[in-house]
């Protein structure tokens, strides 16, 4: 069985739909680039799958491995409130609070964990100032490494490079990349079509008209060629 | 003042007041962030009018254990107020001044009708303002109140990990799949109790002050969130504690003059945090 089996899905708010009715599969050890204009419903879609939102109508069916505890999540916009008190460390470890269950307080093990991941996303100096006196890219890391401290199984990701400047942005992909390779599930909104053809296996596309098959067969589809194009002569202006 | 002080603390009952405010001031100095970051401090206010209210219900029947009735009271509108909040923002708001504003009246309008005692306006007055309540406390009260005051404070510590998640980022606990209506449900559980114990010790109209003051001056200094904690905690102690002794001395009223001591304490917290500020 699919990891995550979505069926005539319609996604929206308060009952007013955004999307055109999906239908797609994600398999285990996956890599599914959803990509669209803006507005198209790509993080809606995300948060639905994640339940955060009822699907308006048809359903989305997840296979028994998938627990709390093994989903990492990066959302688009996190609102913080204004003077949160919360150091970059704390942010990190609240990474793994769904993972210890009942237990109260974090172990040994998930510490160094953290450590890692912090050194990954070059973070490690920021680890005791306050979040809210960060960068924007500062913040978008230390919301990685949370993200990456919550995965075990899959990882959905909303945009994960925005704000990145490019070579944390090609460390990213590569560092996601790899996490793939260590059969990790991706599911990755991205705007940046040419990494997400690189990467990815598997493509969504969604807004007027809707697509989902492999990255090569997207890119011999007439919605992928159009798309690919319209963003090249985009960059090349 | 050294001899006021220990001619006082011969009494018994002002050695329980003693210990009883300092366990309060602790337990309510711990959701006090969560409180103020949450938007929850709307339901903490709502909920002192309703605890208000449960104490007029309890003195007009005459109950010596007073708590026994305002703790249930004030623990089924927490969460009632709680459901409705999630609705819809504005009809939220609009539920927690209609029943919060209701109890008011209706509590005054009760102890007016019904009450025994002569001495109607100093009643209200105490119960308001917590001015001699901390004094009176019957020892079962003051068992419960140890006993709350301990239960809070170790819910507190166990599911700390937990309260900063879901009071930091709510979407990403609930995505990654902690249950966040839970712990949110959990956390207005809490603040029902603290607020019925803080009741005691300052009366309803200034418990917002003792939950809110400590967070608020320790946010000035700090900007991690344990760090916070820990120095709400200690302030909120300090604050009870020199708050108590003061109105020993002095003979001012108790809520008052802790509240009072918080204030002051925000002032030089405030002036802390921007000299730090500019030195950096
Ligand atoms: N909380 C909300 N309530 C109601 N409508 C919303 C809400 N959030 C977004 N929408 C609407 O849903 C539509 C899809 O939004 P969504 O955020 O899913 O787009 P997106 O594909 O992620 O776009 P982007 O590329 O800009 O991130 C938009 O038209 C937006 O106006
Ligand atoms: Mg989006």
């Amino acid at each position: 069985m699919s990891y995550i089996t979505v069926e005539n899905l319609e996604v929206g708010y308060d009952k007013s739909v955004i999307s055109e009715k999906l239908n797609f599969k994600i398999e285990s050890g996956e890599y599914l680039c959803i990509v669209g204009e803006n507005g198209s419903g790509k993080s809606t879609l995300m948060k639905t799958l994640l339940g955060l939102i009822k699907p308006v109508s048809g359903q989305i069916k997840k296979a028994d491995g998938l627990e709390n505890g093994e989903i990492g999540y990066l959302p688009q916009q996190t609102v913080v409130q204004r003077d949160f008190p919360a150091s970059v460390k704390e942010i990190v470890m609240s990474g793994f609070q769904a993972r210890c269950g009942l237990r109260p307080f974090y172990n040994a093990q998930e510490k160094k964990l953290a450590l890692e991941n912090m050194e990954r996303m070059g973070i490690t100096e920021l680890a005791d100032q306050c979040y809210r006196e960060l960068s924007g890219g500062q913040q978008q890391r230390v919301l990685l490494a949370r993200a990456l401290c919550a995965t075990r199984k899959i990882l959905l990701l909303d945009e994960p490079v925005a704000g990145l400047d490019p070579k944390v942005t090609a460390d990213m992909y590569e560092l996601i990349a790899s996490l793939n390779k260590e059969g990790i599930t991706i599911i990755m909104i991205s705007h940046d079509i040419s990494a997400a053809t690189r990467y990815a296996d598997h493509i969504l596309h969604i807004g007027e008209r809707v697509f989902f098959g492999t990255t090569d067969e997207y890119l011999n589809s007439d919605i992928g060629k159009s798309f690919v194009t319209l963003q090249k002569g985009g960059e090349n202006q | 003042m050294i001899e006021t002080l220990s001619v006082y603390l011969q009494h018994k009952f002002v050695v329980y007041a003693l210990i009883v405010g300092v366990l309060i001031a602790l337990s309510s100095s711990l959701l006090g962030v969560t409180l103020v970051l949450k938007r929850f401090s709307f339901i903490g206010d709502g909920l002192s009018h309703v605890a208000f209210g449960g104490m007029a219900i309890a003195s007009v029947l005459s109950l010596t254990n007073k708590m026994i009735l305002i703790l249930p009271i004030t623990v089924v509108c927490a969460i009632l107020l709680l459901r409705t909040g999630q609705n819809t923002r504005i009809k939220g708001d609009a539920a927690i001044a209609m029943i919060s504003v209701g109890a008011l009246a209706f509590g005054y309008l009760i102890m007016n009708i019904f009450s025994a005692s002569s001495n109607l306006s100093g009643d209200v007055c105490s119960t308001l303002f917590g001015s001699t309540s901390i004094l009176t406390l019957t020892s079962f009260e003051v068992f419960l109140c140890v006993i709350l005051s301990i239960a809070v404070v170790v819910i507190f510590i166990v599911f700390y990990n937990k309260i900063f998640a879901v009071t930091f980022d709510e979407n990403f606990a609930k995505a990654v799949g902690t249950k966040a209506d839970g712990y949110n449900l959990l956390i207005a559980v809490v603040i029902a109790i603290i607020i019925v114990l803080a009741m005691n010790l300052v009366g309803s109209l200034l418990i917002s002050a003792l939950v809110i003051f400590p967070a608020l001056s320790a946010m000035r200094v700090f900007k991690n969130f344990k760090s916070v904690t820990v120095c709400a905690a200690i302030i909120s102690v300090a604050c009870a504690f020199g708050g108590m002794i003061i109105s020993i001395l002095a003979g001012t009223p108790v809520g008052s003059t802790i509240v009072a001591v918080d204030v002051a304490a925000f002032a030089i917290c405030s002036l802390t945090g921007a000299i730090l500020g500019v030195e950096k």
